[in-house]
């Protein structure tokens, strides 16, 4: 994954970028099985390296393939980056260790949970049970957020057939 | 792009697996791994590849843009609805409980009815954004009305 990080930050030529991008989704939706987080691994595969590539291909095929040359140096930017990276790192150093089962967030509701959620549902997937259950309406927003972008697609490029006949009408000249 | 025979059969060979399957994540998602979202994203995905393959004309029959605008708004509306209706029926917004007479039966029923809701929006959306995306393109590149090969048209007509 860091050589198609690596890759894509040094590539120009964007089809290969978008390329690289697929492959990192799909190594990281290889990472979520492992992880046991199969519905995660799902949405990585199927969003990730499937349909952002797609759209990714049809802006590119929309716009253009190279990217520009930068215009100034990188050095600012790059201190940006490396610092937060560094405060980010460092914030993990007060997380707790991975599947520690002394870990606050075991503690708190999750056992209630684990233990209520399939006697009260009858559901045994308790994945599905928080996010449509217990946090409804987090997924209420969530299915909102999902409809906003839609809607906002709709409007700023939905007018693409009388945008074609004006262009017909026009002489073609694109054609 | 449509007349490449390999991409057809695979493709043709394909998407009825993943259609099924994005149908089982959807249904299946209280008891195995998955849900609404990636029920909706496979669901996508089969209906992009299919417009790949033969084109933004041929899926715009089976998937009329009028038809995916409805489906991004009723995917939202059947959320919000199970919401309203456990509202009229004396419950808290989203307690699916009271759905049936059976608490348990309630809860199943809401969580299937939500997650049926974010499979039709999600779906809806990413379709309709790829639709949008690949009109523009197909402006460009459609194909001469005779480049279809009758068995197809024949098939979508």
């Amino acid at each position: 994954m860091a050589l198609t990080v690596a890759a894509i930050i040094r590539i120009r030529n964007l089809y290969a970028v978008v390329m690289l991008g697929s492959i990192y989704s799909l190594l990281a939706a290889a990472i979520f099985v492992v992880l046991d987080a199969v519905d995660v691994a799902f949405t990585e595969a199927a969003v990730g390296a499937g349909v952002s590539t797609v759209l990714a291909l049809g802006t590119i095929a929309l716009t253009t393939s190279r990217e520009k040359p930068p215009t100034h140096t990188a050095l600012l930017p790059g201190i940006v980056v490396l610092l937060t990276g560094a405060a980010l790192i460092y914030g993990t150093l007060d997380l707790a260790h991975y599947g520690d089962p002394e870990a606050p967030i075991h503690k708190h509701v999750a056992p209630t949970y684990l233990k209520e959620g399939p006697e009260k549902t009858g559901i045994p997937n308790i994945v599905t049970i928080v996010l449509a259950s217990y946090r409804g309406y987090d997924t209420l927003g969530e299915v909102t957020v999902v409809f906003t972008a839609g809607v906002g697609v709709i409007l700023l490029l939905g007018n693409w057939r009388r945008r074609s006949r004006r262009r017909e009408r026009g002489g073609g000249e694109n054609v | 792009m449509y007349s490449y025979l390999v991409l057809r059969v695979v493709a043709k060979l394909l998407i009825p697996f993943i259609l099924l399957f994005a149908l089982y994540v959807q249904f299946h998602g209280d008891f195995g791994p998955g849900g609404g979202f990636q029920a909706g994203v496979i669901f996508a995905a089969a209906i992009i590849l299919y417009t790949l393959i033969y084109g933004l004309d041929a899926a715009n029959q089976i998937l009329p843009r009028g038809l995916l605008r409805f489906g991004i708004a009723l995917g939202v509306l059947l959320f919000g609805g199970v919401g309203v209706y456990n509202l009229l029926v004396g419950g808290n917004y989203l307690d699916y409980s009271v759905m049936s007479h059976d608490p348990v039966h309630g809860q199943h029923l809401g969580i299937l009815l939500v997650e049926l809701g974010v499979g039709i929006t999600v779906t809806s959306v990413m379709v309709n954004v790829f639709f949008t995306f690949a009109g523009y393109l197909a402006v460009d590149d459609k194909p001469a009305p005779g480049s279809k090969s009758p068995e197809e048209s024949g098939r979508q007509g």
